[in-house]
């Protein structure tokens, strides 16, 4: 690959079409990771996928249509509006499937995906064997393919992209608020059946139009891998579709241009590989939900319980045998090697002994405490009442230390 | 019968062991989704020939308890023994009764077929169904009053008559402990009675019983025992020293109001 | 006719049949299990296991082939674990991103790699090549019998025999675990039932009858097989061992009606050309499962009776 090249197609400095087929991808990524974002949260990521593979048959039956009407059966709007009639005849499908069967949803979506598949090979091959001299490509529509792209195309793909980031950007508010919280949008009249519907028509629309650049198998990703992206580094719906499109985008942008600027760089896998590089990034590093993240607060969380068993079973003055429980009493410097208890040991025993007593004699005595609600056995009193409060704890108490 | 009750008469029966003995004992359970545990550090001690009810609020980890004692939580930490054995030396011992809307009805078996289950024990991987196994089901349903549905489709009984196939399933593990979860959530009356006066003969048989139970004015009618749980363990023992208003108090907090507690009958008022 | 049968149609009648009813078997617990689309994420994992086997050893033999393809499953399987639980990732979406994105790697490496010698492309591994799979040793009916014969039968029909016998024994053997764990997974631990282990052994056999089969007839039979005739079955019938026979009759009837309209439906319409075998006995387990969805004795859900 040529540094020199890849910023030149990253920079749209590679050529009017380079250019074009970029923005496309752009725009095309920005609409798929808003539009996904809902999807996503709808939790009907896989339908998508049904929704893909169901282009195929469109694609095929457009061509062979547009051949017996005497015209150019590769006529880009054309196959596009096959393939998404047929894309639509699978997600209904799906939908009746589910509905009208005892079937659940991932047979329907497992059967739709597979039989508009096959289907669609069976007229790709009849389409092959045709007429001679009349190599289709329709393969491209597999796999994605933007090298010697027509201009037509490209900009067929770049309106056709920024129409559905347009139509996004329209809708986001119901959307929004049903992928949020669909029984409140319900109660607040918004008709959340009909905005499911939008959602997939938007996936739909999105799909089609990527199946020139990312081919009809990859493009669910472009639908997946944004949002759950986004889901790392937000809880907000709103904030999600942003990240989501701008991962989109990104992914789509920085795919192509690699892409362009290397032999045997297939568009669509490069662009899925992008977001998934984005998407490892994400699982390692994000605060709230990444691994790093989660595994140190497990470790802390774990240690936390064993110190708090460890001490009150030293309170109940019981022997211990948990090696854990053993070995973290004895970092935090609570009992020496022999198992005996330091020092500070025996104050943070008194200490978590005295916390019980006093979560007891609440329990005891003002059972309706909102207080008694935080109890998970392990914050003490002392982090959730004034010093006042635990004071008078103390003194209404029987008697200091174990109760 | 003759040599059990003169046996029963000298103060020991033969298949049961003395009440104090401990059918099954766990310490320090600690259970936890995410960072917060939703049973900790729970110890308790069932005796053989008990009948206890797991009774505590609505996500105080009753259910949970359970699991995690069974394995199928992965317990934090915490120690099992079953008649002083780990529980995966144990399993012919225990028959769990998981809630019955746990388990998606429209999977295609018939009653029989579910009750064989309980069977799983004794036939492994490869033993056929003998007629003896079969007589063996079909009694198990004869006692929950289900014989006539052996050939029935799952998914077409009632909600009752689900629930008296799980306890089916239990019985023909024939099993020395019985650990139901909600047996008596959304079934009927009639199955209710049922499914007590199965309890009960199981408990005369000497069998150890432990039911998370949500109802608190059956307890009293149905259980010999409680073990009053939220996250934590707040009392275990006879109804008469653990089911009191001050525990329940305690278990409930702000969630029971004084007048449902005087409401029931409890032993020691 | 009886020669040409015997030399064009037979083996790839035979691999048909072989492979849909190893697919539809495990099928039925992946349909059952609610993971009907772990067939599916598999099917797209083959491709980058051949060829990563492929640039391992640098020959297109079959075993180390067969190899890479299951070890790629039961890795993609693995890793869709692995992002579900440590990115609390739906399971949906860590199945999509999972299997896209290792279909993407075995693209861009067959791209990157020099496969010209070979055959080896994304078209054949979609919708394989059922109709080359021809036995020319054939000389007549005698030749069923005739050892030297036999043994020149495309290997793809031996492999996937063993494979089939492979996942019988399997199911057999641990027919009752799978069915209880499949059912009620709580009761199964608590009578010592290993959930963990069993499920994975389900999808290492679906990933062993997908690889077998995918050698002979692509990834689209593969993944139509998984989930339409199990589906299709369960409409039938509410009886499990019967929608187990079930499935495989729909599956025989798919592979062998799928195989004669793609080989002789188009000369019936007057084209001269036949069509994508793989692509035609999918789209016959879609109508068949079509008739079961309108027809199917069993095909309503059974509504949870008042308690």
């Amino acid at each position: 690959m040529q540094w020199s090249d890849f910023l030149a197609a990253l920079t749209f400095q590679a050529g009017y079409n380079s250019a074009l087929v970029a923005l496309g991808a752009l725009l095309l990524g920005l609409a798929a990771g808003g539009t996904g974002t809902f999807v996503f949260l709808r939790k009907r990521a896989l339908v998508s996928d049904a929704v893909s593979h169901a282009t195929l048959p469109g694609v095929g039956l457009a061509f062979l249509l547009m051949v017996a009407l005497g015209g150019e059966g590769r006529w880009l709007p054309g196959l596009i509006l096959g393939s998404a009639l047929s894309a639509a005849l699978g997600l209904v499908l799906v939908q009746a499937m589910v509905s009208r069967t005892r079937l659940s949803e991932d047979a329907a979506i497992g059967a739709v995906l597979s039989v508009f598949f096959g289907l669609g090979i069976v007229l790709l091959t009849v389409i092959q064997t045709m007429a001679s001299g009349r190599q289709a490509g329709l393969e491209s529509f597999l796999l994605g393919s933007t090298a010697g792209m027509l201009r037509s195309e490209a900009v067929t793909i770049a309106v056709a992209a920024a129409v559905a980031a347009l139509l996004l950007f329209a809708f986001r508010r119901p959307m929004t608020l049903v992928a949020f919280d669909p029984g409140y949008a319900a109660a607040r009249g918004t008709a959340v059946n009909r905005v499911d519907l939008g959602i997939m028509g938007l996936a739909l629309i999105v799909t089609v139009i990527g199946l020139k650049v990312v081919g009809l198998i990859l493009i669910v990703a472009m639908l997946i891998i944004p949002p759950v992206i986004a889901r790392f580094w937000t809880d907000r719906v709103d904030a999600m579709v942003l990240i989501a499109a701008a991962v989109g985008g990104v992914s789509g942008w920085v795919g192509t241009a690699i892409s362009a600027s290397a032999a045997d760089m297939p568009t669509g896998p490069i662009i899925v590989l992008v977001a998934f590089g984005l998407f490892v990034l994400s699982l390692l590093l994000s605060p709230a939900r990444g691994v790093l993240a989660s595994a140190l607060r497990y470790r802390r969380f774990q240690e936390r319980v064993h110190r708090r068993q460890g001490l009150l079973a030293m309170a109940r003055a019981e022997p211990i045998h948990d090696r854990l429980t053993l070995r973290v009493l004895r970092r935090a410097g609570l009992i020496r090697a022999d198992g005996v208890a330091t020092e500070a040991g025996r104050a943070a025993v008194a200490a978590a002994a005295l916390d019980e007593a006093r979560w007891a004699h609440v329990r005891r005595t003002d059972p309706g405490d909102p207080v008694l609600e935080r109890y998970d056995g392990l914050t003490a009193l002392d982090d959730l009442l004034t010093r006042d409060q635990l004071s008078d704890i103390d003194r209404a108490m029987p008697g200091p230390g174990i109760a | 019968m003759m040599t059990a009750e003169l046996i029963a008469r000298d103060g020991r029966l033969i298949t049961t062991p003395q009440a104090e003995d401990a059918a099954l004992t766990v310490r320090g359970l600690t259970v936890s989704y995410g960072a917060k545990p939703a049973v900790f550090s729970v110890d308790a001690t069932f005796p053989a020939g008990s009948m206890t009810a797991i009774v505590g609020p609505n996500g105080a980890g009753k259910s949970t308890f359970l699991k995690g004692l069974l394995g199928i939580e992965t317990p934090l930490s915490g120690e099992v023994r079953v008649f002083g054995r780990t529980m995966g030396r144990a399993r012919r011992d225990i028959a769990y009764v998981p809630q019955r809307a746990s388990v998606d009805w429209d999977f295609p078996a018939r009653v029989i077929d579910v009750v064989e289950m309980g069977l799983y024990g004794e036939l492994g991987l490869l033993r056929f169904v003998t007629r003896g196994h079969r007589e063996k089901a079909m009694a198990a349903l004869d006692r929950v009053g289900m014989a006539d549905f052996a050939e029935r489709q799952i998914g077409q009984l009632s909600g009752g008559q689900q629930q008296r196939v799980f306890l089916a399933r239990a019985l023909a593990q024939e099993a020395r402990i019985y650990l139901l979860d909600e047996p008596f959530a959304g079934v009927d009356a009639a199955t209710e009675r049922a499914i007590v006066e199965v309890l009960r003969l199981l408990r005369a048989e000497g069998r150890t019983v432990v039911a998370v139970h949500h109802d608190l004015s059956t307890v009293g009618d149905y259980f010999d025992r409680v073990l009053l749980l939220n996250v934590r363990r707040i009392a275990e023992g006879a109804l008469a020293e653990a089911f009191t208003p001050q525990n329940l108090q305690a278990a409930y907090g702000g969630r029971l109001a004084a007048t449902q507690i005087d409401e029931l009958r409890l032993g020691a008022g | 006719m009886g020669l040409e049968f015997l030399q064009l149609s037979l083996a790839p009648l035979l691999i048909g049949v072989l492979a849909a009813v190893a697919c539809a078997l495990p099928g039925n617990f992946l349909v059952l299990r609610r993971q009907a689309l772990i067939g599916d994420a598999i099917s797209h994992v083959v491709l980058p296991g051949i060829i990563a086997a492929f640039l391992l050893t640098g020959t297109v033999s079959a075993w180390p082939m067969m190899i890479g393809a299951a070890g790629a499953a039961v890795i993609s399987v693995a890793l869709i674990e692995l992002v579900r639980r440590l990115g609390r990732v739906e399971p949906g979406a860590a199945m999509g991103l999972v299997f896209t994105t290792m279909f993407a790697g075995g693209v861009l490496l067959l791209e990157q790699s020099d496969t010209s010698g070979v055959h080896l492309d994304v078209e054949h591994a979609l919708y394989g090549n059922l109709e080359s799979l021809i036995w020319i040793d054939a000389e007549g009916w005698g030749s069923l019998l005739d050892t030297g014969a036999l043994a020149g039968l495309p290997p793809q029909v031996a492999r996937l025999a063993i494979v089939l016998a492979g996942l019988v024994a399997f199911l057999w053997l641990f027919w009752r675990p799978l069915a209880i764990s499949t059912f009620d997974p709580g009761f199964a631990q608590s009578v010592g039932i290993r959930n963990g282990p069993l499920g994975f052994a389900l999808v290492t056999a679906t990933a062993v009858a997908a690889v077998a089969a995918f050698d002979a007839v692509g990834s689209i039979i593969v993944i139509a097989m998984f989930v339409c005739p199990p589906a299709a079955a369960r409409l039938m019938t509410n009886r499990l061992g019967r929608q187990v026979a079930w499935s495989v009759g729909f599956a025989v009837v798919s592979a062998v009606l799928g195989y004669v309209l793609a080989g002789y439906g188009p000369l019936w319409l007057g084209a001269a050309n036949s069509v994508s075998a793989a692509g035609m006995i999918a789209t016959v387990s879609g109508l068949i499962l079509a008739a079961a969805c309108v027809l199917g004795p069993q095909r309503k859900r059974t509504g949870e009776a008042a308690a």
